[in-house]
């Protein structure tokens, strides 16, 4: 083994230094194909009969240069795509420029059937070079991979069958010189044309193709140093742009300005200057002449799109011409709303606005979602490639523009499509087809898209994972082993109470009372760390996935189902292993003092709440279990009781629960989940044993202890609820939670007794998020948990579902029994934060997950039905209002706009939506057009809090231009109060096709209705 | 992820040598010749200069045993050795420490009791640091007491070795060595395999301190017939000359 020495200098910025640093060149590095005879490697990747292409003679390994994975590792991830060797050279280059696509290489290389080989050309003797004197680092590295590839190509040219390496690059002088040293070289839009395969042309990224000679639409993009020069003096602020849910022409970035943070406006399509939602840019304030108040109107773009459709059409023939009519088209609108708010509500202070000047760092990702029918203009059948307009599922996401020849065969699918780069001179985005889903609509595919969309890994567990589960399967029954450092603990009347169907059982509970007149009390949880161990594949798998999915119809489990619904799940009248917190508590539910212990338990009942509220009730059980529930239903409510007079909050959610068919899976009903006292049983204990077991692991690990906090709600979260209960004589104080707690308690309207749940489900939504954060990465006074007012609180009593909590349990281990060794998983701060981000991303993503799956199986709820139900408003828009629908637990958007349809906007672009209704910012409500004297209120206005009629169907087809329901939305229309040109009638009049004929041309005929007539409407529905 | 990759999949090290490969090593005894013995020993980068001095006649009476010989080790980093200038002050902690290291190492190898009332010296100067300073200094010790004739029992060698992402390595380079990798010094007698200096200063997980051992003591053995190598070249040498 040959070892040479070789010197690289490097400069570090900040300071300049030189660093030396050995390179050893060696001669074992094999090249990794096959027939090879010559090379000493054990495990070929490289197959014999390599990829074969129309473009050469012979088959050969292909070997790409960086940019190729830079711009179309899309491409490069098809299956047609294999025996590549990807060089040392160019795989650090790619790593130098994008982790994730770094990322994406390496899973290939870990493939086995992609066959991608790692050479690593840079310390193998044949192709190590030295960078020459006036190169650059680019030339050299384009000469390592022409070195590289000529070795390779001496080194294989005598194998048998025979092959040849092609090197493939975009860059034509690396091509010339390639072919000049008697090489092949091609481009990758060659090779992929060659290769006569729709798909993976669709594939291809388009970075480059520009249309030359377009009138730009945006400005330009600042240059880095000059971003961080205007960052650093103040001039620009940094954020993460956020883009309202409403509309994807507003967004707002969350920042300090002038040293107080604050929210900065980000409206409309030039000032948001090709940002997507996620990006992290720089904003340049706008004048305070141009600021505008809150709130966000809804974007209902039929005339936009109908422009942007001709603009397809007409792309060919005179695409500026169109794009300048566009641009006026929008310009007009916007400008006037925006000098229109300012004007009318001079007084209210305006909200800071701003203008994207630069990019800091792109978040683009691959976006679920579907081809637009209205862009599809070719004869069906045809596959010449035609550039068609793409929406995401996420409306937040512009709409992208993707070059594909197989739209027909496309349409009414839902796809993935990734985005390449955003001109100026193109209105969208330019992006790539990825792959088909499936049919939309369809529920599989539907749940598959919200999976992907919220970032869900749900792959199958890996054969490498379910190597770590105990090889005695479902057969694993506890051994006499297993008590060595376990309290034995089966004789005890423990069991679980849970939600109805669960079979992932991870607490217990059992109550002793001691002779002295206190109760010991015992929560026990399932030891999942006693299977999973720290740093395996299973366990970093859990890790990555973080949190347990719970969708309506499926779940997607973190740990393989063995362990988690058999092994560790603590099933009645089985021997299983525990993680036992014990209190001593006295009469009053105090603590009089607390240990921890691994246990052998084995539970007598598992029960549903229902079950175990039954035996609370029914006096005639008497038997220990259900004594046992009782005492600790007792002790359950002392603590609940001491908890609250904490400041403890009480919120709502309007959660419902689906009923689905058996076989089917599709939903029959819909129901309020509805909470027992039992719930609160549990619950009271899992957060008595998560404070002990926090305080425990801090004291042990106070710099790296996993602990959960949530943050005090900024005052500004709850002005506009406080403005809209004050109509009611309510007061909301927020200063603690506890005062928070009193008022919600004390803002009971007698009239209307929803109005208390709604003003708590209000509430929550004024609330940070909690979080899991490292005890080193905070102050102490940080850790508090706002909602459920404790000092310091954490999660340790769901390990089956939640990862935090498999690293409480690994902490508390460790901090009970001090002989055990552990690893720096336990104590590395950086580590600690990195995975607490992890574990928050994730389970903000499951929560959205599962919210999705709830509005997914609504819809189907609603297919082919119409529902008239009570709703309440809760929340203002410009241009329409949200309403609340407690039956259902659904919100929808009624607009406060007459529409417009298609056909007159067809003949007028300019035509707007008639508002009928408009925003009034002092009162934060919608009130009708017409002039007020001083101190009258307007004949019809609509107000946060508002009981409303609305009725409820399922919009199938609100973008996709055509069947299909490309993108399902509920639809929610007003029927009480009745407002001319919004409202609608209700069913009754629906199966008079008639009647319904009647007054959707009433609609529009009325759109601008004078006040007396609508005196008339409201008295008509009275009536 | 944002840390430098310190061994890829492919099972290369940054410098691009395998986990159980040592750098490269060359040495000489004899470079100084005021000094009793000396020794140069390259290990990669790090170059180390040890002198010897004595026995010779304890320089404070107080310290004088009368039955054996006293060791004096002193260690000095040169302000050139990094890529950053940084002069060290004589006292500096960390300096002391490790030469007591070193002392430590050779008191119960060096025969101190064939010199009762003496005194050894022990200079030694780090002109280049990239790693592995101790092993280093210990191996160049042992080949600098040969070439001054002091009696010793058997070499002493040392290596370090360390838990790099996923394997344990041997002689970790200071890249290596910097980005927070558990590291374990070992100097051992090559003869008898027994060890006479551990040194760890960052947590290593127990179940992996037996590989991690088991490739230093490795380490030392291949360091053993590079040593023992260069100094049998020497004597081949001396005799040759003499014998002319």
């Amino acid at each position: 083994m040959l070892r040479q020495k070789a010197f690289m200098k490097k400069t570090k910025s900040g300071k300049v230094l030189k660093v030396v640093k050995e390179h050893y060149l060696r001669d074992d590095i094999w090249c990794s194909v096959e027939t090879c005879k010559v090379c000493e490697h054990t495990e070929p990747v490289l197959s014999a009969v390599p990829s074969i292409n129309k473009a050469f003679r012979l088959p050969h390994y292909i070997i790409p240069d960086t940019n190729i994975f830079i711009n179309q590792i899309d491409v490069m991830e098809h299956p047609l795509i294999t025996n590549v060797i990807v060089l040392q050279t160019v795989l650090e280059e790619v790593k130098h420029l994008s982790l994730p696509i770094y990322q994406r290489v390496r899973d290939m290389i870990a493939n086995k059937e992609k066959r991608f080989y790692v050479f690593s050309n840079e310390h193998h003797r044949g192709t190590f070079i030295e960078k020459l004197k006036d190169e650059s680092p680019n030339d050299r590295n384009d000469r390592a991979i022409r070195v590289a590839t000529k070795w390779y190509a001496n080194h294989i040219k005598d194998l048998n069958p025979r092959v040849s390496v092609v090197m493939m690059t975009d860059d034509a002088g690396n091509r010339d010189k390639a072919t000049a040293d008697g090489l092949q070289a091609i481009s990758v839009k060659w090779y992929i044309e060659a290769l006569d395969n729709t798909e993976i042309l669709d594939m291809m990224s388009s970075a480059k193709d520009l249309d030359d000679g377009q009138k730009t639409i945006y400005d330009e993009h600042l240059s880095s140093a000059h971003i961080s020069n205007g960052i650093k003096s103040g001039k620009y602020l940094q954020g993460k742009l956020g883009i309202s849910s409403h509309n994807y022409l507003e967004g707002s970035i969350y920042t300090k300005i002038n040293g107080e943070e604050g929210t900065i406006l980000i409206v409309g399509r030039s000032n948001l200057n090709r940002a997507v939602d996620g990006d992290i840019i720089a904003v340049e304030l706008l004048p305070k002449s141009e600021w505008r108040t809150t709130p966000t109107g809804v974007v209902v773009d039929e005339e936009e799109e109908q422009a942007e459709e001709e603009s397809l059409k007409a792309e060919q023939e005179a695409a500026a011409a169109t794009a300048a009519k566009e641009d006026t088209i929008m310009a007009e609108p916007e400008a006037e709303k925006a000098t229109a708010a300012v004007e009318a509500h001079k007084l209210d202070t305006p909200q800071p606005c701003g203008k994207v000047v630069g990019i800091i760092r792109r978040n683009w990702r691959q976006y679920c979602g579907f081809i637009d029918r209205k862009s599809v203009h070719t004869p069906a059948g045809s596959s010449a490639p035609v550039n068609v307009l793409f929406y995401a599922m996420e409306s937040k996401i512009p709409k992208i523009k993707i070059r594909t020849r197989q739209a027909h065969s496309l349409l009414g699918k839902r796809i993935i499509v990734a985005i390449d780069s955003w001109p100026r001179t193109s209105r969208y985005p330019i992006g790539h087809f990825i792959r088909a889903l499936g049919e939309a609509g369809d529920k599989s595919t539907e749940t598959e898209v919200l999976l992907l969309e919220h970032d869900v890994p749900f792959h199958e567990f890996s054969k490498q994972v379910l190597s770590f589960l105990p090889v005695e399967g479902e057969n694993w029954v506890v051994q006499p082993e297993h008590f060595a450092g376990r309290e034995d603990f089966r004789s005890l009347n423990v069991c679980s109470i849970d939600p109805p169907g669960c079979t992932d059982i991870d607490d217990a509970l059992h109550v002793v009372p001691l002779a002295n007149g206190n109760y010991q009390v015992g929560v026990h949880i399932a030891d999942v760390t006693h299977f999973v161990k720290p740093g395996n594949v299973m366990d970093q798998e859990a890790a990555s996935r973080g949190t347990t999915v719970y969708l309506v119809d499926k779940r997607i489990d973190m740990l393989p189902s063995l362990l988690g619904t058999n092994l560790c799940s603590l099933r009645s009248n089985v021997e299983r292993l525990a993680f036992s917190c014990i209190w001593e508590l006295n009469k009053d539910a105090e603590i009089v003092n607390v240990r921890f212990t691994k246990s052998v338990i084995a539970s007598k009942a598992s029960l549903t709440y229902e079950e175990a509220q039954n035996r609370i009730d029914d006096a005639s059980m008497q038997d220990d279990v259900t004594s046992g529930i009782r005492i600790l239903n007792m002790l359950a409510k002392k603590l609940k009781q001491r908890r609250l007079d904490m400041g403890a909050l009480t919120l709502a959610s309007p959660e419902v629960r689906f009923s689905l068919e058996r076989d089917t899976q599709d939903p029959v009903d819909v129901e309020m989940k509805e909470l027992k006292e039992t719930n609160a049983l549990v619950e009271e204990f899992m957060l008595l044993a998560n404070i002990s077991v926090a305080r425990k692991i801090y004291e042990k690990f106070p710099d790296s202890a996993m602990l959960r906090c949530h943050p005090q709600p900024p005052s500004a979260n709850f002005e506009k609820l406080e403005k809209a209960v004050a109509r009611f004589g309510i007061e909301i104080d927020h200063s603690t939670s506890k005062t928070l707690s009193d008022s919600l308690d004390s803002a009971v309207l007698p009239e209307e007794p929803y109005f208390n749940k709604l003003l708590r489900i209000m509430t929550t939504r004024c609330m940070m998020q909690a979080l899991y954060f490292c005890s080193g990465a905070q102050i102490e006074q940080e850790f508090r948990h706002y909602g459920l007012a404790t000092d310091i609180y954490t999660h340790f009593t769901s390990p089956i579902r939640r990862y935090s909590d498999v690293m409480v349990h690994r902490q508390l281990h460790a901090a009970i029994d001090s002989s055990l060794s552990y690893g720096d998983e336990l104590t590395d701060k950086e580590k600690m934060n990195d995975l607490c981000g992890n574990l928050n991303h994730r389970n903000r993503m499951a929560q959205q997950a599962a919210r999705s799956s709830v509005e997914l199986f609504t819809h189907l709820f609603f297919k082919n039905k119409t529902e008239e139900e009570e709703g309440y408003v809760i929340r203002i828009l410009k241009n329409a209002f949200i309403v609340l629908v407690p039956k259902y637990g659904i919100e929808g958007i009624v607009y406060a706009s007459a529409k417009v349809s298609k056909a007159d906007s067809g003949e007028s672009a300019t035509a707007q939506p008639q508002p009928i209704l408009v925003y009034n910012p002092e009162t934060d409500c919608l009130q009708s057009t017409e002039t007020l004297a001083e101190g009258e209120t307007p004949k019809t206005q609509v107000q946060l809090f508002q009981k409303v009629m609305v009725q409820i169907s399922i919009d199938d087809d609100l973008k996709g231009g055509g069947e299909g329901g490309m993108r399902q939305k509920l639809k929610m229309e007003l029927l009480k109060p009745w407002i001319e040109g919004i409202s609608v009638h209700g069913i009754a009049n629906k199966d008079d096709p008639e009647a319904h004929a009647v007054t959707s041309t009433k609609k529009r005929d009325e759109a601008p209705v004078p006040a007396q007539d609508k005196k008339r409407a409201g008295k008509r529905t009275k009536a | 992820m944002s840390r430098a990759e310190l061994l890829s999949p492919e099972g290369l090290r940054i410098d691009g040598r395998r986990p159980a490969e040592l750098r490269k090593i060359t040495s000489t005894t004899c470079v100084l010749s005021q000094a009793d013995g000396s020794a140069y020993l390259e290990h990669g980068n790090t170059k180390v200069l040890a002198a010897v001095y004595g026995p010779r006649e304890a320089r404070h009476r107080a310290l004088v045993l009368h039955d054996r010989a006293i060791l004096n080790v002193e260690l000095n980093v040169a302000p050139f050795s990094t890529g950053e200038r940084r002069r060290r002050s004589k006292n500096d902690k960390r300096l002391l420490e490790m030469a007591s290291f070193v002392k430590q190492t050779f008191e119960p190898v060096v025969i101190a009791t064939l010199y009762p009332r003496s005194q050894i010296d022990i200079y030694l100067q780090v002109i280049q640091h990239d790693g592995g300073t101790l092993q280093a200094c210990i191996n160049a010790t042992t080949m600098a007491l040969i070439d001054a004739g002091i009696a010793m029992t058997d070499y002493v060698c040392a290596c370090t070795a360390g838990w790099v992402e996923r394997e344990a390595a041997i002689d970790l380079n200071y890249i290596e060595e910097s980005s927070d990798t558990s590291e374990v010094t070992i100097a051992m007698l090559p003869k008898s395999s027994k060890i006479t200096l551990t040194q760890m200063e960052s947590r290593l997980h127990v179940d992996k301190l037996e590989e991690v051992f088991r490739l230093a003591g490795e380490g030392c053995k291949q360091m053993y017939e590079v040593m023992d190598k260069t100094i049998r070249d020497r004597a081949e040498d001396l005799a040759r000359k003499m014998a002319v």
